[in-house]
C-alpha cells in the first residue's frame, strides 16, 4: 500500500497591521447604526472645523430688528434666519454651528485628560499592587461615591464657573472609570506568559508597563473613551444649563438652552434646536461606541 | 451571609472617612476666608472675626480641626445654613421626602418598562421589536434630560395643557405634612382632587428622571438575557419539556437578574445627579434643587452638609444592593 | 415496531458565511430496550442531530427529515406543546457538561421536582418522596440533605448523577446521553457508565450513547453508528465493527486506540474534520484518507450495501482491504 501525501494546507490569510484594521472594519461595518453614527460624527467635525465659512452670520451678531423670529417655514420667518433668531436677535443656525466647536473641544479635552491620568494611575495600581494599589483605588472609590454631576457642580463652585473649570471638573469625575478599566486589564495581562517572558529577559519596569502591557489593554479603553466623550458633552451641557459651565454669550449648546428657558412657552425653536443638536451628536457618538465595543471586545465577538 | 455583609461594610468604612475628608477639605479650598464663608456675615469687626475663628476652631492645627469636624458629625451636627440659620440636617430631612418620592416613581417607571422591554427584545433578537427597543434605549441613554424636560413641558403643559409646569401640588390644596410624601399626604387629607393634583405634578418629572435608568435597564436586561439564554442550563430546562414562559420567566430570568440588580443599584447615583437637573426644571422642592440653590447663594455649610449626606445615602443604598445581590446569587450566599 | 425512526435527517444553519450543513441525511432506527452508540470526532454533528430530534436547536437551524417518528408519533408535524409533553418525559437527555447544565440559581430539589410536577402532576409530598427515591437510585448519599444543595456545592460526578436522576424521573422510554462522561475524571467515568447501563437494564429503556471514545463504545453499545462531518459513514453491530470495519474512517479510528496499536508510534488521523469553508468536493473524508483516489476527490460516494455496513465509501473495506480498488493506484 502506497502512502498518498496529504495535501499541504497553506494558511494564506493576510497578516500585519493593515489586516487587523481590515478585520476591525469588517466587524465595525456589520453594525449599520455604528456606521451611521460615524458618518454623522464626521459631519459634525467638518461643521465645527469650517464653522466660520458655513455659518451665515456671526454667532454673537445681534439683529435688533429680528427678535425671536421663527424658523423660515413658519409665518413671520425668513430664509435669512433659517432656524429663527433668539431673544436678542442672534441667528440660531450660526450659533448652533459654532456650538459644535465647543462640544467637540470639550469632548477632546475631557477625554484626553481623564484618559492619560486614568491610564497612569491604573497602570501603577495594576502593576505594583500592594499599598499603591489600595491607596489609588480607595481614592477612586471616594470619587465614585458622589453622584458625578453633583461632584462636578461642587468642583466648579470651588474653581469658579467657566468652561475650562467645567472641563477639569468633568475630567476629574470621569477619570476613575479609566483607572478601574486599566487596572483590571493590566492585572489580567500580568498573569500571561508573554509578560513573564519579558521579565525574564530583564526588561525595565517602565518599558514593560507602557510598551509591553499597555497596548494589550487598549480595547476596553478605546470603547470607554468613546462613551465618555459623549457623556462629557452631556455633562458640560448640563453644567452650562445650570449656569456653571460656559458663560453667556458663548454659543455652547447647554448655555444656549439656559438662556432660552424663559421663552419655552413662547418660542419653541430657541429651546428645541440646541437640544436636538446635543441629542443627535451624543447619540451618534454612542452608536459609534456600541460598534467599537462589538468590534473590539473579544468577549462579545461572534465567530 | 453575615460575613459577606461584614466584609462589604469594612470596605465601605474607609471610603466613608474619605468622603468626610472631601467635605472637610471643600470649605478650606474655597477661595476666600473660611470664617467669612461659614458665618456669612459681611463687614464684621476684627474682634468678632477672631472670636468666630476660635469658636469654629480655625485657629487650631488642621488635624485637630478634622477631628473636631468628625466629632461634630458623630453628634449629628452637619452645620448650619447661613441663609436660613437652620441646621443643615433639618433642612435636608424636610426636603428629602420630595426627592425620594420623585426617585421612587422614576425607578418604578424605569423598571416597569425597562425589564420587560429588554426581556422581550432578547427573546426576539433581530426582530423589528428588538431594533425599536434598542434604538429607543440608546436615544434615551443619550438624552440631555434637562432639554427633554423642557420639551415635555412645551408639549404637555404648553400645547395640551394637561399637566402643571412646576411644584408638587396645586396651591388650592393645603394639608398637614404627615409623611412628607405628597401622594400619601394628599390621599390622607381626604380633600377631593388633591391626590389627582399631586399625581399630575409628579408624572412629568418622574418620566424625565426615569428616562436614563429606563434605557440602561432595558439594554442591560437584554444583554444579560441574551447571555443567559445561550447557557447550558437553559437548554436543560427546555430539554425537560418546560414551556417558554417557564424557561424564560423562571430559569433564565433569575440568572439574568444578577447583573441587572447591580445596574439598578448603580442607577441610584445617576438618579441623584438627574434629580439636580429635573428638580431645577420643574421647581421641585427637593434635595437636588436645594443643592443648586445653595451653591448659587454661596450657602457653603449647606453645600458641605448636603454633599456628605448625599454621598452617605448613595453608599448605603449600594450596600443594600450588594446584600440583595448576595441574596439572589446562591454562589455568594454560601461562601462564608 | 421501532421506538425511534429517523430517515434522512438534515440540519442546516444560517450563518454569517452562508448556509452550513451540520447534519447530512442521517438515518437511525432504534428498537425498544436497545443500546445504540453514535461515534465520531468533535464537530461531526452528533449532538446537533439529537438536539434536532428534541427540538432544542436555535431558530437559525433548519431541520428536515423524511421520517421522524417516536413511538409511532410523527415528530415532523407535531405542535410545540405536544412535543414538550414528550421530551423530558418519554424521551429524556443528559448533557456533556454537568457543572453548567444545572441552573446555578436553583436547588437540586427544585430542578428535580420540576419535571415531576409538570409531566406527572404530583403534589408536593409525592414530589419529595419521589425525588429522594430518584437520588438514591442514582447513588447519591444522604439524598434528603442533597435536595436543598445548590449545584456549585456538588462535584461534577454528583451533578451528572443529578442530571441522570432528572432525566429518568418520568421513566423515559428513550434516554439520550450526549458525551455523558467526557467532562469527568477517568475514575468517575466508569461509575457513571455503569450507572447508565444498570438503569437501562432495570427500566428497560432504550439508550443512545453519543461519544467520541471507542473504548466506551466497546464496553456498552449493541449497535454503532459512525458519523463523520455530518454524514453517517457506517453502521454495524459492535462486534462486527471492531472486527471488520468497512469504512476507512472507522478503521483509522480503531487503529488510533492505544490498546489495539502494536507499533511504537500511536497512529493518529492527520488533519481535522472539514468545517464550513473547506468542505471537499468529493468524499468528505478524502483529504485525510490513506486510500483516496481521484474518484474520491471528485465524486461524493453513496451508501454501500448492508453487508458492508452501509459504508459511505467508493471502495468499502473487506477484511481491512479496499474492494474494487483501481489497479494502477495499488501498484
Amino acid at each position: 500500500m502506497t502512502e498518498i501525501a496529504l495535501q499541504e494546507v497553506v494558511d494564506n490569510r493576510p497578516t500585519g497591521f493593515r489586516a487587523v484594521l481590515a478585520e476591525f472594519w469588517s466587524y465595525f461595518s456589520e453594525n449599520r447604526g455604528a456606521v451611521a453614527g460615524l458618518v454623522f460624527f464626521v459631519g459634525v467635525i467638518l461643521v465645527a472645523v469650517f464653522a466660520d465659512f458655513i455659518a451665515p452670520h456671526g454667532p454673537n451678531h445681534q439683529y435688533r430688528d429680528a427678535l425671536l423670529q421663527p424658523p423660515f417655514w413658519q409665518d413671520g420667518g425668513s430664509i435669512k434666519f433659517p432656524l429663527g433668531t433668539d431673544a436678542i436677535g442672534r441667528d440660531m443656525l450660526s450659533r448652533l454651528i459654532h456650538g459644535a466647536q465647543y462640544s467637540l473641544f470639550i469632548g477632546c479635552i475631557v477625554v484626553s485628560i481623564s484618559l492619560v491620568a486614568g491610564i497612569i494611575f491604573g497602570l501603577l495600581a495594576g502593576f505594583f499592587r500592594g499599598r499603591i494599589d489600595t491607596f489609588i483605588m480607595r481614592i477612586m472609590d471616594i470619587v465614585l461615591a458622589f453622584p458625578s454631576l453633583l461632584l462636578a457642580l461642587v468642583l466648579v463652585a470651588i474653581l469658579g464657573p467657566s468652561l475650562i473649570n467645567a472641563m477639569i471638573a468633568i475630567a476629574i469625575v470621569q477619570q476613575p472609570h479609566y483607572v478601574r478599566l486599566t487596572r483590571a486589564a493590566v492585572m489580567t495581562e500580568m498573569t500571561k506568559d508573554y509578560v513573564t517572558a519579558a521579565r525574564v529577559i530583564g526588561i525595565r519596569s517602565l518599558r514593560l508597563m507602557f510598551v509591553t502591557i499597555l497596548p494589550n489593554c487598549m480595547a476596553p479603553l478605546i470603547v470607554q473613551a468613546a462613551l465618555s466623550f459623549s457623556s462629557a458633552i452631556l455633562d458640560a451641557a448640563a453644567l452650562g444649563f445650570l449656569g456653571m459651565g460656559a458663560q453667556p454669550p458663548t454659543p455652547e449648546w447647554g448655555t444656549m438652552l439656559a438662556e432660552a428657558r424663559e421663552f419655552i412657552l413662547r418660542a419653541w425653536w430657541v429651546v428645541t434646536f440646541p437640544g436636538v443638536a446635543i441629542l443627535t451628536t451624543v447619540l451618534a457618538i454612542n452608536m459609534m461606541g456600541d460598534g467599537l465595543r462589538d468590534a473590539l471586545d473579544p468577549k462579545l465577538k461572534r465567530s | 451571609m453575615f460575613v459577606y455583609f461584614l466584609r462589604k461594610l469594612i470596605v465601605i468604612l474607609p471610603t466613608f472617612f474619605g468622603v468626610t475628608l472631601v467635605a472637610f477639605v471643600f470649605i478650606r479650598t474655597l477661595p476666600g476666608d473660611p470664617v467669612m464663608l461659614m458665618a456669612g456675615e459681611r463687614g464684621m469687626s476684627p474682634e468678632r472675626h477672631a472670636e468666630l475663628m476660635a469658636e469654629m476652631g480655625f485657629d487650631k492645627p488642621i488635624i485637630v480641626q478634622y477631628g473636631l469636624y468628625l466629632k461634630q458629625l458623630a453628634g449629628g451636627d452637619f452645620g448650619t445654613s447661613i441663609i436660613t440659620k437652620q441646621p443643615v440636617l433639618k433642612e435636608f430631612a424636610t426636603l428629602f421626602p420630595a426627592t425620594i418620592e420623585l426617585s421612587i416613581c422614576a425607578m418604578i417607571i424605569a423598571i416597569f418598562f425597562g425589564l420587560p422591554a429588554g426581556m422581550i427584545a432578547a427573546t426576539r433578537r433581530g426582530s423589528v421589536f428588538d431594533h425599536t427597543v434598542m434604538t429607543s434605549a440608546l436615544t434615551g441613554y443619550s438624552m440631555p434630560i434637562f432639554w427633554w424636560g423642557l420639551l415635555l413641558i412645551i408639549f404637555f403643559s404648553g400645547i395640551l395643557g394637561w399637566t402643571p409646569v412646576s411644584g408638587r401640588v396645586s396651591l388650592l390644596y393645603y394639608f398637614e405634612t404627615v409623611t412628607g410624601f405628597m401622594l400619601i399626604d394628599s390621599f390622607l387629607s381626604g380633600q377631593e382632587g388633591a391626590f389627582i393634583s399631586a399625581m399630575s405634578h409628579l408624572i412629568l418629572p418622574s418620566i424625565v428622571l426615569g428616562t436614563i435608568p429606563l434605557a440602561v435597564i432595558a439594554r442591560q436586561t437584554r444583554s444579560a438575557m441574551l447571555e443567559v439564554l445561550s447557557e447550558d442550563y437553559v437548554r436543560t430546562a427546555r430539554a425537560k419539556g418546560l414551556g417558554p414562559m417557564r424557561v424564560i420567566g423562571v430559569h433564565a430570568l433569575r440568572n439574568a437578574m444578577i447583573p441587572v440588580i447591580t445596574v439598578i443599584g448603580l442607577q441610584v447615583g445617576v438618579l441623584f445627579a438627574g434629580a439636580i437637573l429635573t428638580e431645577t426644571i420643574f421647581s421641585w422642592p427637593g434635595i437636588g434643587k436645594w443643592m443648586v440653590d445653595s451653591i448659587f447663594r454661596r450657602d457653603y455649610p449647606a453645600v458641605q452638609g448636603g454633599l456628605l449626606l448625599i454621598a452617605a445615602i448613595v453608599m448605603i443604598v449600594n450596600l443594600v444592593v450588594d446584600l440583595l445581590y448576595g441574596l439572589i446569587n446562591p454562589q455568594i450566599r454560601h461562601t462564608d | 415496531m421501532p421506538l425511534l425512526e429517523i430517515d434522512n435527517l438534515s440540519v442546516t444553519f444560517q450563518t454569517a458565511g452562508g448556509l452550513f450543513t451540520a447534519v447530512d441525511r442521517i438515518s437511525l432506527h432504534i428498537e425498544p430496550s436497545e443500546i445504540v452508540s453514535i461515534v465520531g470526532e468533535s464537530g461531526s454533528g452528533k449532538s446537533v442531530a439529537v438536539l434536532a430530534l428534541m427540538g432544542l436547536l436555535p431558530w437559525t437551524a433548519t431541520v428536515t427529515a423524511d421520517v421522524l417518528r417516536f413511538d409511532g408519533q410523527d415528530l415532523t408535524t407535531i405542535t410545540k406543546p405536544e412535543l414538550r409533553k414528550i421530551i423530558g418525559c418519554q424521551m429524556a437527555m443528559i448533557f456533556q457538561e454537568p457543572m453548567t447544565s444545572l441552573n446555578p440559581c436553583f436547588t437540586v430539589g427544585f430542578q428535580l421536582t420540576e419535571t415531576l410536577k409538570i409531566h406527572l402532576g404530583m403534589n408536593r409530598a409525592e414530589q419529595k418522596r419521589r425525588a429522594i427515591e430518584l437520588l438514591e437510585l442514582v447513588g447519591i448519599p444522604e439524598p434528603e440533605k442533597r435536595l436543598s444543595a445548590f449545584p456549585h456545592q456538588l462535584s461534577g460526578g454528583m451533578n451528572q448523577r443529578v442530571m441522570i436522576a432528572i432525566a429518568i424521573s418520568c421513566n423515559p422510554r428513550l434516554l439520550i446521553a450526549d458525551e455523558p462522561t467526557t467532562a469527568l475524571d477517568v475514575t468517575i467515568q466508569a461509575q457513571i457508565l455503569d450507572l447508565l447501563l444498570k438503569l437501562q437494564k432495570e427500566k428497560g429503556m432504550s439508550l443512545v450513547l453519543i461519544t467520541h471514545d471507542m473504548g466506551v463504545v466497546a464496553e456498552t453499545a449493541e449497535r454503532v453508528f459512525v458519523q463523520y462531518a455530518g454524514q453517517q459513514v457506517e453502521q454495524q453491530p459492535v462486534k462486527g465493527l471492531f472486527a471488520r470495519p468497512h469504512h476507512p474512517y472507522t478503521q483509522a479510528l480503531l487503529n488510533s486506540l492505544p490498546e489495539r496499536s502494536n507499533s511504537r508510534i500511536l497512529p493518529s488521523i492527520a488533519g481535522i474534520v472539514p468545517g464550513q469553508f473547506d468542505k471537499p468536493q468529493g468524499c468528505l473524508f478524502s483529504p485525510r484518507c490513506h486510500y483516496a483516489t481521484d474518484l474520491c476527490r471528485e465524486k461524493p460516494p453513496t451508501a454501500g450495501p448492508v453487508e458492508f455496513g452501509n459504508a459511505l465509501c467508493h471502495y468499502p473495506l473487506a477484511d481491512g482491504v479496499p474492494t474494487n480498488y483501481p489497479q494502477e493506484v495499488r501498484a
